[in-house]
């Protein structure tokens, strides 16, 4: 070792031994800008939704911009007790609803498209494409058809069918995409090990498939009811007589001019962190017990 | 048995998607009576007219200048987010978490995310508030909230994301030995970026790009806001007619903005594989 370093010249030396301790003098200036740049991207990105969660914290007083008059909860109880502040209990639980079958459907349309995928098939790429189109036709111009093709056919639209639909030509897509990266690191012996021990086709894939890609289902899940709960183009051709959530929200923000508006961003973003910590927390859960079968099998 | 399963994703795509958009075409060659219903005349008027109209013009020099700056901000922002994540951050636990960071607030309401902007750039919103104060200016910044800066503001914040996760996602699989050996071989630091880091994360880059420039282009309720009705995109303009029942000539616009966010994605697609990158 020192005879090596001893051939070396001294720079070079003193080089090999910042990166190996990854010491603060050893990083590049580039670090230090590019550091910077993220605490300010990060900032920026979550600085005015701080903002507005502060703000719903008024009283009567209250205005849409700072310094803050007083601390009440007094805008979240007018934001569901007025009427003028539009129908939020009812948008919010045709959101959630919507929400949650979505969700289940992306899961497993996703999850059956991903295994599908896996092999060359006839019109496999007229398939991708059109998914490809799905996901980057716009929103709105794909509500007004799915509401001209209900009007055509007599059908009365509703948040439970076309509102699902167009939801889910946008949601459906995502979740094969993530399948897709979700199944590239799937090794295929798996399943070939399994067949071999004699399991059936539908033994493999509930026992071996689905166990071993919980954690990307749970991710799929995730982005399945996100999407679906803060979906507002396609939805809004496409709800029928009755909103949801972000239709509510779109229409308070023409409307109201008090911290309400503030109190129901607040609101969903509550919910829809739960969600995200319900799913990255069974995520981690599912991980850890994998880990500590792993670990009760070895010492066995 | 491939056909069996990617069944469901055909049977939601069939009357959800390919049905809709081949309505939206139908329409696009019908008249319009006077009680906003469609006859069953077939006619190209409603193509003429947007093609006669300069608003049609200005509208798409608008649309596509706020997915060009907004496509440019957010590449550079999202490919050295990513960079930092993936080569600077030594610690991978670290990275995962910081990487976290950045995606929690796209799982929440868009539309929540953009009005959280107006307590900020307003006329007595914080930053004008605070640059009074320390003397820097005397009267309030008009171009903060409702301009074309807030429009571009409320894109860059939504969408950056949709840039760092592909990329992350194609320089995390970068061989770090490979930036090594370029290294010993006595690459310079600009020569490793430029032959090794951005030639491998391109498709991330494609992949990314296609994400932000449909959404931008098939946009309308960002600009309706941010700009406080002062500028008007392709889709907003459309929604216009929608609301007094003119179909037909928003159908036309609709199939026109079709093609051109066709046109734009495929170009993008001729350059990578995306299937491959994707799914590896």
């Amino acid at each position: 070792m020192s005879a090596e370093q001893a051939s070396l010249p001294p720079s070079a030396v003193r080089a090999r031994r910042h990166a190996a301790e990854g010491s603060a003098p050893g990083r590049p200036w580039t670090f230090w800008v590019l550091a910077t740049l993220f605490v300010a991207y990060v900032l920026a990105l979550y600085g005015p939704m701080f903002c507005i969660y502060v703000l719903s914290l008024q009283d009567v007083r209250g205005g849409l911009v700072f310094p803050m008059k007083g601390l009440s909860t007094h805008w979240f109880v007018d934001l569901f007790t007025q009427v003028r502040t539009g129908d939020v209990k009812g948008g919010f639980q045709r959101s959630f609803v919507l929400a949650l079958l979505v969700t289940v459907l992306t899961v497993v349309g996703s999850f059956l498209a991903g295994l599908a995928f896996r092999n060359r098939f006839k019109g496999d790429g007229i398939v991708f494409y059109l998914m490809i189109g799905s996901l980057v036709a716009p929103g709105l111009v794909l509500g007004i058809g799915v509401g001209l093709l209900f009007q055509y056919f007599g059908l009365e639209a509703a948040w439970y069918t076309s509102a699902l639909g167009a939801h889910l030509s946008w949601t459906l897509p995502f979740g094969v995409l993530v399948m897709f990266a979700v199944m590239s690191r799937f090794d295929r012996a798996w399943e070939e090990a399994a067949r071999d021990l004699g399991a059936s086709r539908w033994q493999i894939i509930w026992l071996v498939v689905v166990p071993i890609l919980a954690p990307g289902l749970v991710a799929v899940a995730l982005f399945g009811f996100t999407l679906s709960y803060d979906e507002f183009a396609r939805t809004l051709q496409t709800s029928g007589s009755l909103n949801t959530l972000p239709l509510e929200i779109w229409s308070m923000t023409l409307n109201v001019t008090s911290p309400s508006l503030y109190a129901l961003g607040t609101v969903t973003t509550i919910a829809s962190f739960l969600i995200i910590g319900v799913c990255l927390g069974a995520i981690i859960l599912i991980q850890k017990r994998r880990a500590s079968q792993i670990a009760a099998r070895a010492a066995e | 048995m491939s056909w069996l399963y990617a069944s469901p994703l055909v049977i939601v795509l069939i009357p959800f998607f390919v049905a809709p958009i081949f309505v939206v075409i139908v329409a696009s060659f019908l008249e319009n009576d006077a009680f906003g219903g469609m006859v069953g005349h077939f006619t190209l008027a409603n193509y003429a007219a947007v093609f006669s109209q300069e608003l049609t013009w200005r509208l798409y020099l608008s649309t596509v200048k706020f997915a060009a700056i907004t496509w440019a901000v957010t590449l550079v922002l999202g490919f050295w987010i990513a960079y930092f994540l993936v080569f600077h951050i030594r610690n991978q636990l670290l990275a995962i978490g910081l990487f976290l960071l950045c995606t929690v607030p796209f799982w929440t309401s868009n539309i929540i995310r953009m009005i959280s902007w107006i307590p900020l750039l307003g006329k007595n919103g914080l930053i004008n508030s605070v640059l009074i104060s320390t003397g820097a200016i005397h009267e309030p910044l008009e171009f903060l909230l409702f301009s074309d800066f807030a429009v571009v503001v409320a894109y860059v914040h939504q969408l950056t994301i949709f840039m760092i996760v592909p990329i992350f996602n194609a320089m995390a699989r970068i061989d770090k030995r490979t930036i090594e050996a370029a290294r010993d071989a006595g690459a310079s630091r600009f020569e490793i970026m430029r032959f090794i880091v951005v030639p491998l994360s391109k498709n991330g880059i494609a992949l990314g790009s296609i994400f932000v420039l449909s959404i931008v282009m098939g946009d309308f309720f960002v600009v309706k806001v941010m700009s406080g009705g002062g500028s008007a995109s392709i889709v907003s303009a459309l929604f216009e007619d929608i609301a007094v029942l003119q179909y037909p000539p928003a159908a036309a616009s609709a199939v026109v903005l079709l093609l051109v966010v066709v046109i734009m994605i495929s170009l993008i697609l001729r350059t990578v594989d995306v299937r491959k990158e994707i799914a590896q």
